[in-house]
C-alpha cells in the first residue's frame, strides 16, 4: 500500500489562506488504512482548520467528502456538484489522487494536504515501513524476499557495504541493514550461493529514470 | 572581473566574441585533443569542451580542458547534471579551477536514453539553474552549497549557461533565460540556429526585457556539409527548428560544403547586426577543421588582444 503522512498544519493553512470555501476531500483507499487521509482524518483536519481560521478572524466554509478511491475518476465524479461551488480542493489523498483530481477538474486548484512517502506495510500497529521502490525489475527472487533497492541507503546489489555493523545501517542507527537481513535469511534457507556471484549493473530504465511509466493490460482493454 | 578569462575580457571590452566546440575523444588519446586544438589556436577566445555529449562516454571534459590549456587554448569546461551529484560537482569545480580553467558552462545534459548506456541511472541531484547558482555561490560568497566556507582560493569562474530559443513553450524560453541570468549566468550560448527568423524574434523579446545587459548572449551556429545532416537533425533532435528552404538550398547546391560555409557566413552577418548578440559559438559537429576557414572569411580574424 501507499503510505502518506500529513503535512504540518501551518503549511496546509498557508496553502489555503486565499480561499473562503474549500472541499476537503479524503480517500477511502491506502491513506484510510494508514490513518492519514480517510474520513476520520478529514474530519479532524477540518476542525483544526476551522479553529485556526476562526482565531485569525477569517472564517472558512469546508465541505467534506471521502470518495472510495480518489485515484479513479468515477468515484470523484459523484461529488462534481459540490465541487462546482468551492474555491479550491484540499486533498488528503496520496499524490496519485491529487493528480487525478487536477486532471479531472482542470479549472479547480487541488492542493495536497499529505506528503506521500512510500510503498510499504505495517510492521506493527500504526507503524509502517518502506518495502518496495517500484523499480520495475523485481530482485526479491534471489534476495530472500527482502528488497535492497528500497531498503539499502546505497541501493547496493552486491552488499553489504563496510558500514554494516551489528545488523545496523551506518546511515541511521534505527535502520536495520537489509543486507545483513538478506544474508541471514539466505543462510537459513541454505541459499547463500545467491550471494556469491557478482550481480551485474541494474537496468534503471524500468525505474523512474526514463520518464513516466505506463502499463497496458491488453486483455482488459475496451 | 569575475574570473579574468580571455572570454570575459573580450566580452566586457565590447568585442564580438568567438568560441568553438571541441569534443573529447571516445578513448584515452591525448593527441586527439592536440590535433583538434590546432584548428582553434589563436582563432577563438575559448574552446568549449563537451561533457559526455549525447550521453556517449568520452574523455572527461576537465581532463580534456587541462590538455587544451597545455596547448595554449582557453577552455570552457562543460558540466552536466546527469552524471554527478552536488558533492562531485563542487569537487570537480575546485579541481577544474585548480587546473587553470576559468570558464564553466552549466547544462542539464542529454538524457542517457540517447547514448550508449540507456540503462544507466541518472543523477539530476541539481538542475542546470541550481548548478549555476551553486557556482556563483562558490565564487562570490566563497561558500559551498551547504554554506560551509571555502577557505581562500575560491574558484574564480566565468559562468556560462545554455538556452534553446527553438524549444517550447517559445515565450517561456525568455523567462527561463531570465532565471539563468538571475541565478548567475555571465554568458549564454544558444542552441544551433538554423531558423534565423525565429531567433530574431526571440532576441527581440530578450532585448525588450533588457536581458542582454545582464548576460552576454552568444549565438550558436553549426556549419553543415550536406542537406542530409539537416534532415537528420530535423527528424531526430528535439527542439530544433530547421526551415525547409534551408534544406532545399543545401540539396540544390553543386558544392554542398561550400554552400554550408556560405550559409554559416550569412548567419554570422545576420546575428552580428542583431541588437543584444555579443558573439558567436561555433559548433561544427565533426568538422572542426572548418572553424578557421569560416572565421577568416567572416572577417573575425585576427582576434582582439585583451
Amino acid at each position: 500500500m501507499i503510505v502518506a503522512d500529513r503535512k504540518p498544519l501551518e503549511e496546509i493553512l498557508n496553502s489555503i489562506k486565499d480561499y473562503k470555501k474549500i472541499m476537503l476531500m479524503g480517500c477511502g483507499g491506502c491513506v484510510t488504512v494508514c490513518f492519514s487521509g480517510g474520513a476520520k482524518a478529514v474530519e479532524l483536519l477540518a476542525s483544526q482548520i476551522t479553529m485556526a481560521r476562526k482565531k485569525d478572524d477569517s472564517e472558512i466554509e469546508i465541505v467534506q467528502c471521502t470518495p472510495e478511491r480518489q485515484c479513479e475518476y468515477e468515484f470523484n465524479d459523484a461529488f462534481k456538484d459540490d465541487l462546482a461551488s468551492v474555491d479550491a480542493v484540499l486533498s488528503t489523498a496520496c499524490g496519485v489522487g491529487v493528480q487525478a483530481m487536477a486532471v479531472q477538474f482542470p479549472k479547480l486548484i487541488t492542493l495536497p494536504a499529505l506528503n506521500t512517502k512510500f510503498m510499504g506495510y505495517p510492521v506493527e500497529h500504526a507503524v509502517w515501513e518502506e518495502k518496495c521502490a517500484g523499480c520495475g525489475d523485481c530482485v526479491l527472487g534471489w534476495t530472500g524476499g527482502l528488497c535492497p533497492i528500497a531498503r539499502c541507503a546505497k541501493k547496493l546489489l552486491n552488499g553489504p557495504c563496510g558500514g554494516s555493523s551489528n545488523g545496523v545501517c551506518e546511515v541511521d542507527k534505527d535502520t536495520e541493514c537489509v543486507w545483513q537481513l538478506i544474508y541471514d535469511r539466505l543462510k537459513d534457507l541454505d541459499k547463500l550461493e545467491n550471494l556469491t556471484q557478482v550481480r551485474e549493473p541494474k537496468d534503471w530504465r524500468t525505474s523512474t529514470n526514463a520518464g513516466q511509466r505506463k502499463i497496458k493490460f491488453e486483455e482488459a482493454m475496451l | 572581473m569575475k574570473a579574468a578569462s580571455t572570454l570575459e575580457k573580450v566580452l566586457s571590452a565590447g568585442h564580438f566574441a568567438v568560441t568553438a566546440e571541441l569534443g573529447p575523444p571516445q578513448n584515452a588519446n591525448a593527441e586527439a585533443i592536440k590535433k583538434k586544438s590546432a584548428h582553434c589556436l589563436g582563432k577563438v577566445e575559448a574552446v568549449n569542451i563537451t561533457d559526455n555529449q549525447t550521453a556517449i562516454v568520452r574523455m572527461s571534459s576537465i581532463a580534456a580542458a587541462a590538455l587544451a590549456l597545455s596547448h595554449g587554448l582557453e577552455p570552457v569546461v562543460q558540466m552536466v547534471c546527469r552524471d554527478r551529484n552536488r558533492i562531485a560537482m563542487q569537487s570537480d569545480i575546485l579541481g577544474a579551477a585548480a587546473l587553470g580553467c576559468k570558464n564553466l558552462l552549466c547544462l542539464s545534459g542529454d538524457h542517457q536514453m540517447f547514448g550508449i548506456h540507456p540503462e544507466a541511472a541518472n543523477v539530476y541531484d541539481l538542475d542546470s539553474i541550481q548548478l549555476i547558482a551553486m557556482v556563483k555561490k562558490m565564487r562570490d560568497d566563497k561558500q559551498f552549497l551547504s554554506g560551509d566556507p571555502i577557505k581562500e582560493f575560491e574558484p574564480r569562474i566565468f559562468i556560462g549557461a545554455v538556452e534553446n530559443p527553438f524549444a517550447d513553450p517559445f515565450e517561456f524560453r525568455v523567462v527561463r533565460l531570465a532565471k539563468k541570468a538571475a541565478a548567475g549566468a555571465d554568458f549564454i550560448q544558444t542552441q544551433c540556429i538554423f531558423d534565423i527568423d525565429k531567433f530574431a524574434r526571440w532576441m527581440e523579446l530578450i532585448v525588450k526585457q533588457g536581458l542582454h545587459k545582464k548576460t552576454y548572449i552568444l549565438a550558436g551556429l553549426t556549419p553543415v556539409r550536406s542537406h542530409r545532416a539537416l534532415i537528420y537533425m530535423k527528424n531526430n533532435v528535439a527542439g530544433m527548428s530547421i526551415p525547409d528552404e534551408l534544406i532545399e538550398r543545401m540539396e540544390a547546391a553543386e558544392d554542398p560544403k561550400a554552400e554550408g560555409v556560405n550559409i554559416c557566413l550569412e548567419m554570422i552577418e545576420k546575428v552580428k547586426q542583431m541588437e543584444g548578440v555579443a558573439g558567436i559559438h561555433l559548433m561544427p559537429i565533426g568538422w572542426e577543421s572548418i572553424t578557421p576557414v569560416i572565421l577568416e572569411q567572416a572577417g573575425l580574424l585576427p582576434r582582439p588582444q585583451v
